[in-house]
């Protein structure tokens, strides 16, 4: 096909068709520089506009709509979607802490302090509301992160008819990224705490359901006493 | 100085959204209601034809779009003063003040505000149907208070 137009040279950032087959939807710039050649503290203070995300995170929502059985399935879906997203994080931001500090979290309350302070940050620009730990002595294996006002729900009004529905539930996903990554397993879940009052001072309320694996608890018990 | 509702109404005609926040109009039943959304939005189409043309040199010698025939932007009696805002998709917003209400301009451009974020950025929105989003509610509800009970 390249002899039936031998004078039009190849459109410059334009893959050629040989390179598409082999790589469908991928496209790579004419230079070769992709955002992996970028150095990784480039885009540290910056900011993203927050109407643009808000726009492609209701589509995100709108895309885990389709086709789900039930809101504990869509919940599902908006984790999986998180999840990615926390394992990386994990890495990059323990490579821009300062040398010293690089270290990945041993115990559980360092990696917790680590998801609400730096995570926090790094995604929302403030740090999480609260850390708690289940008061409930037959779970000791729960901890709860609450955000007053989580940014991704700021615009979002769940119908009535799904009411149990919390979108955060992606951020839930980002968590566990997290966690899963530094080697403590856990099911995050998000949960709306505002009861829905005229006048509540913080009517979006988020509270992240932490509970660890079993063997976490088991070897943190372990740590602790050598 | 008071606020006495809002009316919103989409593209075809159908009403979106109203709402009372102060005493002072009549109730109507909600047929009524709709009956009224879709007869402002025959006569303010009637009355964007009526407006007279631009003048086609003004037109021709400048490169930008033309401002669309703006329609009915204010109707006026003794006791309410309408203000229309027509957006540029054509949802129009309607507010029903007092007649002395100063800067209804700038109030009404702030409810497009709140609607552009707390509506349109809402997943669970479907275009063109009524609002029913409970963050909306609460943020109008919080901006036009305090303004009432100025």
């Amino acid at each position: 096909m390249a002899s039936s137009q031998p004078a039009k040279p190849p459109l410059i950032g334009q893959p050629s068709s040989a390179q598409r087959g082999s790589q469908p939807g991928l496209r790579y710039p004419a230079s070769g520089k992709t955002i992996y050649h970028r150095p990784l503290n480039r885009s540290r203070t910056q900011e993203l506009s927050q109407a643009s995300f808000a726009y492609l995170f209701g589509e995100m929502v709108s895309y885990a709509q389709k086709r789900v059985t039930g809101i504990q399935d869509l919940e599902k879906r908006l984790n999986t979607q998180g999840h990615p997203i926390g394992l990386k994080l994990l890495d990059l931001l323990l490579y821009r802490e300062p040398p010293r500090t690089q270290t990945r979290p041993l115990h559980i309350i360092a990696l917790l302090q680590f998801i609400t302070t730096i995570l926090w940050k790094h995604l929302f620009s403030r740090p999480a509301d609260a850390l708690e730990k289940s008061s409930n002595p037959e779970t000791p294996d729960e901890y709860m992160i609450s955000d007053n006002e989580p940014l991704v729900n700021q615009y979002i009004s769940v119908p009535k008819e799904m009411n149990q529905l919390n979108c955060a539930a992606f951020v839930a996903g980002i968590i566990e990224g997290v966690c899963d990554g530094s080697g403590f397993p856990a099911r995050v879940t998000a949960h709306s705490v505002g009861k829905g009052e005229e006048g509540e001072l913080w009517p979006g309320k988020t509270v992240f359901l932490v509970k660890f694996q079993p063997e976490v608890v088991e070897r943190e018990a372990y740590l602790g006493r050598t | 100085m008071v606020v006495y509702a809002l009316i919103i109404i989409n593209k075809a005609g159908g009403l979106i959204y109203q709402r009372d926040f102060a005493e002072g109009l009549n109730k109507l039943s909600i047929n009524d209601y709709l009956v009224l959304a879709g007869t402002f939005h025959g006569v303010h189409a009637i009355s964007t034809r009526l407006n007279p043309l631009h003048s086609s040199t003004a037109r021709s010698s400048t490169d930008s779009r033309p401002e669309p025939p703006s329609g009915i932007e204010v109707l006026e009696t003794e006791n309410f003063r309408l203000q229309c805002f027509s957006t540029l998709t054509g949802t129009k917003f309607l507010l029903f003040t007092e007649p002395d209400q100063p800067n209804v301009d700038a109030i009404i451009r702030r409810i497009y505000e709140l609607y552009a974020d707390y509506v349109m950025k809402n997943p669970f929105y479907q275009i063109e149907m009524p609002i029913r989003c409970e963050v909306f509610d609460r943020r109008l509800g919080q901006y036009l208070r305090p303004l009432n009970s100025r």
